[in-house]
């Protein structure tokens, strides 16, 4: 049993009538001769560990080295006067807050980068909360997500160096549209669909960080890109479909990423990086 | 590429390609050289050269050639506790040709010896080790890992792959390469299992085996 494409992962879980999630870790068992539980128990202490970044970042007291970056997600947490929607906006304050622990030289889980640590564990941990989900069924929900990142590593990147954001920010999200597809029982298909959806919307996206760090855009940008996976995953379960399917959606990514000048990935020598304020940051930083 | 290389790893931030894969990078170095480090060099190339400083891949290199892991709270901390240690660290950029936009250029010297490594960070802290002083290799450090120089002459590979089958040790990858015909080879040999220290012991004690490095899988 192996997947390379995410085709090849869905008709796998739709032949043996196997949730994606089952899927991917029966390959992985295949691949690697470890036990079930030991891998079962390797992505469980993953989700321990994203639980521990989202509760330190939703208590606030993080500034990064720059002092850029730290204290929104308490900010969103703490004010009254927003827009309703209790469940998207626990979503974006968990991404927020696993992105600050991350820019604060804290300890997370890169899934499947650093820059993108916040947004699985946003939705899943949210979703979990709200749907009275077992650590078992996240579990597996991290699973679902890691194989489609995989696909995505294989066939393309996931450096924002070598494809820019939309393979940092832009597959995070698809990965956790994918996962929580799975999570509110949506079939293999769905999850295809959501992913192919999520990261369609976010191709094209330039990793042009000031002064080069993981702060500006990037934390901001988990909390957007989260709630983008919701967005994909409401159409999915919906029956929504995306006409490109998504593997063809990351050949184009590909094609995007290598078509994007270096300038625009991770290099800082362009766009928000060189705008008047981004510079000014830079100076002041090497000072 | 495993769930765990895409779910992972767990580790001190900012970013997997800037700390974490270099953080493992200097560790591979330090277990490559293997002896007292009295001073270091690294050079920072590409994305690495542009940012090196705000994504504090100066303290992960440094972390690593201290033998810290990436998930090492001590990372932050890294240039103070080489300090600490004696060890001079001179950081510079490089511009190199045809390599991954994320790479290191390291030498370690100490004891009148030195060790140069190149290699890259290559996404989601996933590394690919490409050269050992004049060694073109290919080390993911994935799995456990043994470098062995030896003479270039008929035999030799076959004596190594005996001694880890008498341990039964399931060779996964091997790579040979040497400079010229019958001087100095160079073999990779990426294991399966965790190989115990009576076998890389056997293995220094061959003959014709000049020196045996082993990297464990991180």
């Amino acid at each position: 049993m192996d997947y390379a494409t995410i085709k090849e992962l869905i008709e796998l879980a739709e032949k043996e009538g196997l949730p994606i999630s089952e899927v991917v870790l029966r390959v992985e068992i295949g691949e690697t001769e470890q036990s079930r539980e030991e891998i079962w128990q390797a992505m469980l202490e993953n989700l321990g560990v994203m639980r521990e970044s989202v509760a330190t970042g939703r208590a606030g007291q993080i500034k990064s080295p720059s002092g850029l970056v730290g204290g929104d997600a308490l900010k969103l947490r703490v004010n009254n006067t927003l827009i309703p929607g209790n469940f998207y906006r626990e979503v974006i304050i968990n991404a927020l807050a696993v992105a600050e622990v991350n820019a604060g030289m804290g300890k997370i889980v890169a899934g499947p980068t650093a820059g993108s640590s916040g947004i699985i564990p946003a939705v899943v941990l949210a979703l979990g909360e709200h749907l009275q989900l077992s650590d078992a069924q996240l579990t597996a929900g991290l699973f679902t997500a890691a194989g489609l990142g995989n696909v995505v590593a294989k066939r393309a990147t996931l450096a924002g160096a070598a494809g820019g954001c939309q393979a940092e920010c832009g597959v995070a999200s698809a990965m956790a549209a994918g996962a929580s597809v799975e999570l509110c029982g949506g079939n293999p298909n769905m999850v295809g669909q959501a992913f192919a959806l999520a990261l369609k919307n976010l191709l094209g996206l330039a990793c042009d960080p000031v002064a080069g760090l993981v702060e500006v855009p990037c934390v901001k940008r988990n909390g957007f890109a989260a709630s983008h996976a919701l967005t994909a995953a409401q159409m999915a379960l919906a029956g929504i479909e995306s006409i490109i399917p998504p593997d063809e959606v990351i050949e184009a990514m590909h094609q995007i990423g290598c078509l994007m000048p270096a300038s625009l990935k991770e290099t800082a020598l362009a766009g928000l990086a060189v705008t008047p304020t981004g510079l000014a940051i830079k100076e002041r930083l090497n000072q | 590429m495993g769930v765990f290389d895409i779910m992972g790893p767990i580790m001190i931030g900012p970013s997997s390609s800037h700390t974490a894969g270099a953080a493992k990078l200097g560790r591979i170095a330090s277990l490559l050289f293997n002896r007292k480090i009295e001073a270091a060099e690294i050079f920072f190339h590409g994305s690495f050269a542009e940012t090196y400083r705000g994504h504090g891949t100066d303290r992960a290199v440094t972390g690593g050639i201290l033998g810290f892991k990436p998930d090492d709270e001590r990372i932050k901390d890294s240039r103070q506790l080489a300090r600490e240690r004696g060890i001079n660290i001179a950081y510079q950029t490089i511009k190199l040709k045809e390599v991954h936009p994320n790479t290191l250029l390291i030498k370690l010297s100490g004891k009148g010896q030195s060790l140069t490594m190149l290699g890259s960070s290559i996404g989601g802290g996933n590394i690919i080790v490409n050269l050992i002083d004049d060694y073109q290799v290919n080390i993911s450090g994935k799995l456990p890992t043994i470098w062995v120089l030896h003479q270039d002459q008929p035999g030799e590979i076959g004596v190594i792959t005996s001694v880890l089958g008498s341990y039964s040790l399931n060779i996964a990858f091997m790579q040979v390469f040497r400079k010229k015909r019958g001087t100095v080879g160079s073999s990779i040999i990426e294991l399966d299992h965790l190989p115990g220290h009576a076998v890389l012991r056997r293995l220094e004690d061959i003959k014709n085996i000049l020196q045996v490095r082993y990297i464990p899988p991180l």
